[in-house]
C-alpha cells in the first residue's frame, strides 16, 4: 500500500476531488495547512506596514491505495493540480505498513 | 458684510459675533421670542442619532477590525464606555461649561449645570435671525460630538491601556480639554469664535483636538510590546469597512446638522461630505499605486475617512470643488503621515488617529481658510482678499488647540496612571485584554 500526500492550492481541491473520483478512489482525507517552498510566501501591506508571510494557506491530501495503483493517483493529481505558475505544490508517494477499517476489523488492501 | 460672512461660520456655535451686542436674544428663549420649525427640529433630531451611529457601532467597528482579535472587544467596549460616560458628564457639567451663559472667552459658566434652567420651552438660537431649535436638541446633538471626539483619541492606546485607565481619563480630558476647546471655537463669546475662526462642524473641536491627544497619549502610555518588529495586521478589513460606512452616512447628520437648520447650507455641507469623501478615497488608492503597492481595501477606508476629517470644518464653508481638492491634498498627506512619518519617527500611534485625524484636521482647518474664499467658489463673500487674515485666525486656532490638548491629555493621563496604573501587565498585554479585562472573547469558533 501506498499512501500518496499532495499539497496543493486551496482552489484546486475540487478539481482534484473530482479527477480522483473519475479514477474510482474511494476516499481521502483534507487538511487545511500552510506552508512554503521555492514562492517564498508573499507580502502583505497594511497602511504602509509590510509583513512578509512566509506561510501560506495550502490543501493537504492524504489518500492511501494500493501498491500498483499510485502512479495512476499520482498523475492524476498532478493533473488536475497543475496551473503551471509558482506555488502549484507537492506530492510524495510513501509506503505504508498496515491499514485497518476500523467497523470491520479488515486488514490491508481490504480495508482501503 | 461682516454679518453675511459670518453666517454659518461655526457648527455649533449658539450665538452669531454680529448679535454679541445683544447676548440675552443669542442664548435665550424668551427675550425675542425666536420661532422653533418643526423641520428643523425634525433634522436635527436625525442628525443627532445619526452621530451615535457614527461611534456606536461605526467607529467601534472602524477601530475594532484594526486591532487583533485578542483585543476586539476591548476596543468597542473601551469605546462604548467613555461615549456613555461622556453622555452622563456632558449633562452634568460639559454642557454649562461649553455653551452656558457668560463666562470668558476660555470657559463658559456653570450656570447650566445639572441643565438648570432647561426645559422643553427653552431653545438655541440657529444661524438665522429668529429662527431656534429646542435646546435639548440642541443639547443632544453636541453631546454626541464630544463622545465621539472622546473615543476617537482611544485609537493610539487601544491593545495596552487598561479599561479603568480610559474611564479616569475619559472624564479628566473631557474635562479640561474639550469642554474648554468647545467653547473657545463655538462659544458664543469663545475667543476663536469672536476672531471669526471657521470650524463648521468640528475639524478643530474634535480632530485635531483627538489627533493631538492621541499622539501625547501614546507617547506617554508606550509601545505595544512587539511593535513594530511582530506583525499586528488588522484582524478584520471587513469589519473595518462596514464601520467606515457607518461612519460615513452617519458624518452627514455630523456635518449637515451642523447648519443647525434643514436649509441650504446643510445641503452644500452635504454635497461637500459626499465629494471630499471620494477624493481622498480615490487619492489614497493612487498615492499607492503611484509608490508601486496596489491599492488596498485599508487604503480605500482610511482616505474616505481622511475626507470627512478633513472636510468636516469646510463642509458649510467651501464650494464643492473646493472640497474635492481639500480632500485630495489631505489624503496625500495623510498617507505619508501614516506610511512614513509614523515609522520614521516610531510612535506608536496604534490605529493613526494622530495620522489620520491630527494630521487631517489640520489641514482642513487650514484648507478651510483658503477654500473659504469665493475665488476659489466658497460662500465667502470675499475673494482673495481676506484670505491671508482668515489663514491666520485658522493657524492660531490650530495652534491653541494643539498646545491646550497635548497639555491637558498629559495631566489626564498621568492622573490616569496615579490613580489605575494605566497600562496592563505583560501577560495580560500578551494573552489579549478581552480575556482578562472583560473576562470574554470575540469569536468563539
Amino acid at each position: 500500500m501506498k499512501l500518496v500526500l499532495a499539497i496543493i492550492k486551496p482552489h484546486k481541491l475540487d478539481e482534484v476531488r473530482e479527477a480522483l473520483g473519475g479514477i474510482d478512489v474511494q476516499g481521502l482525507t483534507v487538511t487545511e495547512a500552510r506552508g512554503y517552498g521555492r514562492q517564498k510566501g508573499h507580502t502583505e501591506i497594511y497602511r504602509g506596514a509590510e509583513y512578509e508571510t512566509n506561510l501560506v494557506p495550502k490543501v493537504r491530501i492524504e489518500v492511501v491505495v494500493t501498491a500498483d495503483y499510485a502512479d495512476r493517483v499520482v498523475e492524476t493529481i498532478q493533473h488536475a493540480a497543475h496551473t503551471g505558475s509558482i506555488g502549484d505544490g507537492k506530492i510524495f508517494v510513501i509506503d505504508v505498513e498496515q491499514a485497518v477499517r476500523i467497523r470491520t476489523g479488515d486488514q490491508n488492501n481490504d480495508a482501503l | 458684510m461682516k454679518f453675511a460672512t459670518n453666517i454659518c461660520r461655526g457648527a455649533g456655535a449658539v450665538a452669531l459675533t454680529a448679535f454679541a451686542a445683544m447676548p440675552a436674544w443669542a442664548q435665550t428663549a424668551a427675550a425675542a421670542a425666536p420661532t422653533v420649525d418643526k423641520g428643523d427640529t425634525a433634522w436635527m433630531l436625525t442628525s443627532t442619532v445619526l452621530v451615535l451611529m457614527m461611534i456606536l457601532p461605526g467607529l467601534a467597528l472602524f477601530y475594532g477590525g484594526l486591532t487583533r482579535a485578542k483585543n476586539m472587544l476591548s476596543t468597542m467596549t473601551q469605546i462604548g464606555t467613555v461615549t456613555a460616560i461622556c453622555m452622563i458628564i456632558w449633562v452634568c457639567w460639559g454642557y454649562s461649561m461649553a455653551f452656558g451663559d457668560g463666562g470668558n472667552g476660555f470657559i463658559a459658566s456653570f450656570s447650566k449645570a445639572f441643565l438648570h434652567g432647561v426645559n422643553s420651552t427653552t431653545t438655541t438660537a440657529t444661524f438665522t435671525k429668529g429662527v431656534a431649535i429646542p435646546e435639548y436638541v440642541f443639547i443632544c446633538f453636541q453631546m454626541t460630538f464630544a463622545a465621539i471626539t472622546v473615543a476617537l483619541v482611544l485609537g493610539s492606546v487601544v491593545e495596552r491601556m487598561k479599561f479603568s485607565a480610559t474611564v479616569v481619563f475619559s472624564i479628566i480630558w473631557l474635562t479640561i480639554v474639550y469642554f474648554p476647546i468647545a467653547h473657545m471655537v463655538w462659544g458664543g463669546n469663545g475667543i476663536f469664535f469672536s476672531m471669526g475662526a471657521l470650524d463648521f462642524a468640528g475639524g478643530t473641536v474634535v480632530h485635531v483636538d483627538s489627533g493631538v491627544s492621541a499622539l501625547v497619549a501614546c507617547l506617554i502610555l508606550g509601545k505595544r510590546i512587539g511593535y513594530p518588529q511582530e506583525p499586528m495586521p488588522p484582524h478584520s478589513l471587513t469589519l473595518t469597512t462596514v464601520g467606515t460606512g457607518l461612519l460615513w452616512v452617519g458624518w452627514f447628520g455630523f456635518n449637515a446638522g451642523s447648519a443647525l437648520e434643514a436649509n441650504g447650507s446643510a445641503g452644500l455641507a452635504m454635497i461637500n461630505t459626499f465629494v471630499a469623501t471620494a477624493s481622498a478615497g480615490l487619492t489614497w488608492m493612487l498615492v499607492e499605486r503611484i509608490v508601486g503597492h496596489k491599492p488596498s481595501a485599508l487604503g480605500f477606508a482610511s482616505g474616505l475617512v481622511v475626507g470627512l476629517v478633513a472636510v468636516t470644518p469646510a463642509a458649510g464653508n467651501s464650494g464643492p470643488f473646493g472640497a474635492i481638492v481639500l480632500g485630495a491634498v489631505a489624503s496625500t498627506a495623510c498617507y505619508f503621515a501614516v506610511t512614513k512619518l509614523k515609522p520614521a519617527l516610531g510612535y506608536d500611534d496604534a490605529l493613526d488617529t494622530f495620522g489620520v485625524h491630527g494630521i487631517g484636521g489640520m489641514i482642513g482647518a487650514m484648507g478651510t481658510g483658503v477654500v473659504y474664499s469665493a475665488a476659489l467658489g466658497g460662500p465667502s463673500g470675499d475673494s482673495w482678499m481676506g484670505m491671508g487674515k482668515q489663514l491666520v485666525v485658522q493657524l492660531e486656532t490650530v495652534a491653541t488647540t494643539i498646545v491646550w490638548a497635548a497639555v491637558g491629555t498629559a495631566i489626564a493621563i498621568y492622573i490616569a496612571k496615579a490613580l489605575t496604573g494605566l497600562r496592563v501587565s505583560r501577560e495580560v498585554e500578551v494573552e489579549g485584554l478581552d480575556i482578562n479585562e472583560h473576562g470574554e472573547r470575540a469569536y468563539n469558533i
